[in-house]
């Protein structure tokens, strides 16, 4: 068996596995780093930046960096949760987030990061930018809260491995495109699972809503990540 | 010494965040202990009296007239609270923000299929107050001193960052008094 690596979070000795990412360790090690383009099992692409730390004075991605010897991680400082702060409200305003209307609320990533971080009004203008909704047999696809983390491209495909979900244009005018014949072929399962991925409301399954009473969803009574940190 | 003194205004909203304010239930008794009312649709105040302490601002600023008050608020209050995701960020009136104004205007009043031919006419009378170009937050206004969201805040937020205001203590809240919706 391989040795196990050392390397340091927040001045708390910790111990990797060779190939573990920063985050994977992390969690193993009861310590929560903020994710939300990551998702358990698909491949890390680092899209979304929350869950950034700084590695002996740099910036990096925990979701996407492994874990080297001596590595000193800052992770629950002033600098890096402001940093993280400041990446969520910007998600807000750049977005179309009326979580009233939303029945992703209360089950929603981006929404409970923003409890754990205590954002009363984001510090950013809002930009109320103009986005559109598409439907399609099984589900509805909500630009307006989509935040490009690219999970449902790399979690939703046909058996034979085609993508139903990808990426078009760039930079501030990148939008989720799906193929709508592929699209057409999703099965209730798939579109629930696509649902499911989504961080956000961006993907609805059609014909169930607000399923979950208040007060008994994801993120109703405790913050995002508390099971991993009580998990130590 | 004279007790504190609270004034309310709903702006583009629903009154729902005032209706919030009111399910605190029997701690109004307490309330009415601890503060006094000022300006305010609770008792129908019309005009500031005096200065007031605290200031709760329901709703964003759809029109002129939203703007006024809110401005007559800023100028009158010592602390000003947004209550309530239209104050906070337009909430739902501000999703036609991202519909120009012409466009919103024409759909209600010329090509809505319940308006009948002889009633197509975009109001333009100058005793209505004037929309503006979108709907926004109170404190793309004026300056926000404290922010409540939620739809509605729930009447435990309310009456917690009210009672903390009025002590002047610093705002500590549970974290699942703060909901967005």
């Amino acid at each position: 068996m391989p040795e196990p690596i050392k390397f340091i979070i927040d001045g708390k000795e910790c111990t990797a596995e060779p190939g573990q990412t920063i985050y994977e360790a992390a969690k193993a090690n009861g310590v929560y780093i903020p994710v939300l383009c990551h998702f358990e099992g698909l491949k890390p692409v680092g899209s979304c930046r929350i869950c950034s730390v700084r590695v002996n004075g740099r910036w990096m991605a925990a979701c996407t960096q492994p874990v080297a010897p001596g590595m000193v991680v800052e992770n629950h400082t002033t600098e890096v949760e402001e940093y993280r702060r400041a990446l969520i409200e910007m998600l807000f305003v750049e977005g179309n987030h009326f979580c009233p209307a939303c029945e992703k609320s209360g089950n929603c990533e981006l929404q409970a990061l923003a409890y754990r971080y205590q954002i009363m009004v984001p510090g950013f203008p809002y930009l109320f930018p103009k986005k559109d909704i598409e439907a399609f047999p099984k589900f509805l696809l909500e630009h307006n809260r989509c935040v490009q983390c690219r999970r449902c491209i790399r979690a939703i495909q046909t058996p034979d491995g085609k993508k139903i979900f990808d990426m078009k244009n760039r930079s501030g005018r990148v939008r989720i495109n799906v193929d709508r014949k592929l699209a057409a072929k999703l099965s209730e399962e798939e579109a629930q699972k696509a649902m499911d991925i989504c961080p956000v409301g961006a993907i609805l399954k059609k014909e169930v809503g607000f399923r979950i009473p208040i007060g008994k969803r994801k993120y109703d009574k405790k913050p995002i990540g508390s099971e991993i940190e009580e998990s130590k | 010494m004279n007790k504190p003194v609270i004034a309310t205004a709903s702006l583009a909203g629903c009154f729902g965040c005032h209706m919030s304010f009111l399910d605190i239930d029997e701690r109004i008794l307490d309330l009415i202990e601890l503060v006094e009312f000022d300006k305010s649709p609770i008792d129908d105040i019309k005009k500031f009296s005096r200065p007031v302490d605290i200031g709760l601002i329901e709703g964003g600023c759809c029109n002129s007239e939203n703007v006024e008050v809110l401005r007559y608020f800023r100028k009158n209050c010592k602390i000003l609270v947004s209550v309530g995701e239209c104050a906070v960020m337009g909430g739902l009136p501000a999703m036609r923000n991202t519909i120009p104004l012409r466009e919103c205007l024409e759909e209600a009043y010329l090509n809505s299929p319940t308006v009948a031919p002889e009633d197509r006419l975009i109001p333009a009378d100058e005793d209505i107050p004037i929309l503006l170009d979108r709907v926004y937050p109170c404190h793309e206004i004026v300056k926000i001193d404290y922010f409540l969201p939620g739809c509605p805040p729930s009447a435990d937020l309310i009456w917690e960052a009210l009672t903390a205001l009025i002590q002047g203590k610093p705002l500590r809240l549970e974290y699942d008094l703060v909901k967005y919706d």
